[in-house]
């Protein structure tokens, strides 16, 4: 069983690296960009045999240690 | 009264922490090791600057859930006091005893420098050798300084008197020139609602002796030996 956790900055948190990519891109030509954020992907690969399983402890280790729930929000997706 | 340093891998504060403490300020001092829960009876805790665990994941989040730390939890409940210096203060974020999140500093940019500070409270035991309104000197070595948190905390927290220091510029204005890392509210340092545990990014460990270029910082250290001799 594969997890894979994205964390990314709560919407509204100023992100600086994003903003930097950004100019970067468009230095490089690329014009139609609105918005960058960077965030991070966390890979677990688990012994569970349920999906549903996996994801309720995945959920636990998201609110635990994965994420800051002051300043960062999460997606799980688990998959075989 | 004893002081404990505590250190985690990767640490690197700490031995500036006891050799001011106990060489400068001679006082008595121990270390103590992240995965022991002893405190060995002192009567303040420290927890140094530095990149525990590598700052991996986020900086302080793996060492809020070393062994120590749950000692030092229920020693900040029963009124201890504890002081955080940057990775330190990052580690009390991250373990909730201090409300609020480390964000990357807004230049992305890791500043090592000396900065201005006005002192905001003086009526806690890490602050009572200062004077409301000092304008002081410290340096600061952080990537993670820019301090945040959520609207109603951050309301809470000026209402509980809970911001120490701030940045400022050499007159004591909060310039944004004078806000090194885009912290909410020029924010460099606050302390508990009981005002027993105290975070800040600068390092008073490292303006302690004249030949560092200021003695500002060992006034922290010294409010809190005049706090516990008062008790």
């Amino acid at each position: 069983m594969i997890a894979r956790i994205f964390v990314t900055l709560k919407p509204g948190l100023l992100d600086p690296q994003g903003k930097t990519i950004k100019q970067a891109l468009e230095s490089l030509g690329f014009k139609e960009i609105k918005q960058v954020r960077v965030g991070k992907l966390i890979e677990l690969e688990l012994n569970h045999s349920k999906a549903a399983s996996a994801k309720r402890d995945v959920e636990r280790m998201c609110q635990k240690l994965l994420a800051n729930p002051v300043v960062e929000t999460y997606r799980i997706e688990v998959r075989r | 009264m004893k002081f404990g340093v505590v250190v985690f891998p990767g640490s690197n504060c700490d031995e500036d922490c006891f050799y001011v403490l106990k060489e400068v300020l001679r006082q008595n001092v121990v270390y103590l090791w992240h995965k022991d829960a002893c405190l060995k009876d002192c009567d303040c805790v420290v927890l140094p600057g530095g990149f525990s665990y590598g700052d991996y994941l986020r900086a302080g989040a793996i060492a809020r859930f070393s062994p120590i730390m749950r000692s030092v939890s229920e020693f900040s409940k029963d009124g201890g006091l504890v002081l955080g210096i940057c990775n330190g203060f990052q580690i009390l974020l991250e373990s909730g005893l201090l409300s609020g999140a480390m964000l990357r500093n807004t230049s992305i940019k890791f500043i090592c420098r000396y900065v201005t500070l006005r002192v905001e409270r003086t009526d806690t035991p890490f602050t009572n050798r200062f004077r409301t309104g000092q304008v002081v000197r410290m340096p600061i070595a952080h990537n993670e300084g820019n301090y945040t948190t959520g609207t109603n905390e951050l309301r809470q927290l000026k209402l509980q008197n809970g911001v120490l220091f701030r940045y400022c510029d050499a007159d004591g204005q909060l310039t944004p020139q004078a806000n090194p890392n885009g912290s909410t509210e020029h924010i460099a340092g606050i302390c508990n609602r009981p005002g027993n545990v105290m975070g800040l990014m600068p390092h008073p460990e490292r303006s302690a002796e004249p030949e560092l270029g200021s003695m500002d910082g060992r006034l922290v250290f010294e409010s809190l030996i005049h706090a516990m001799a008062a008790v």
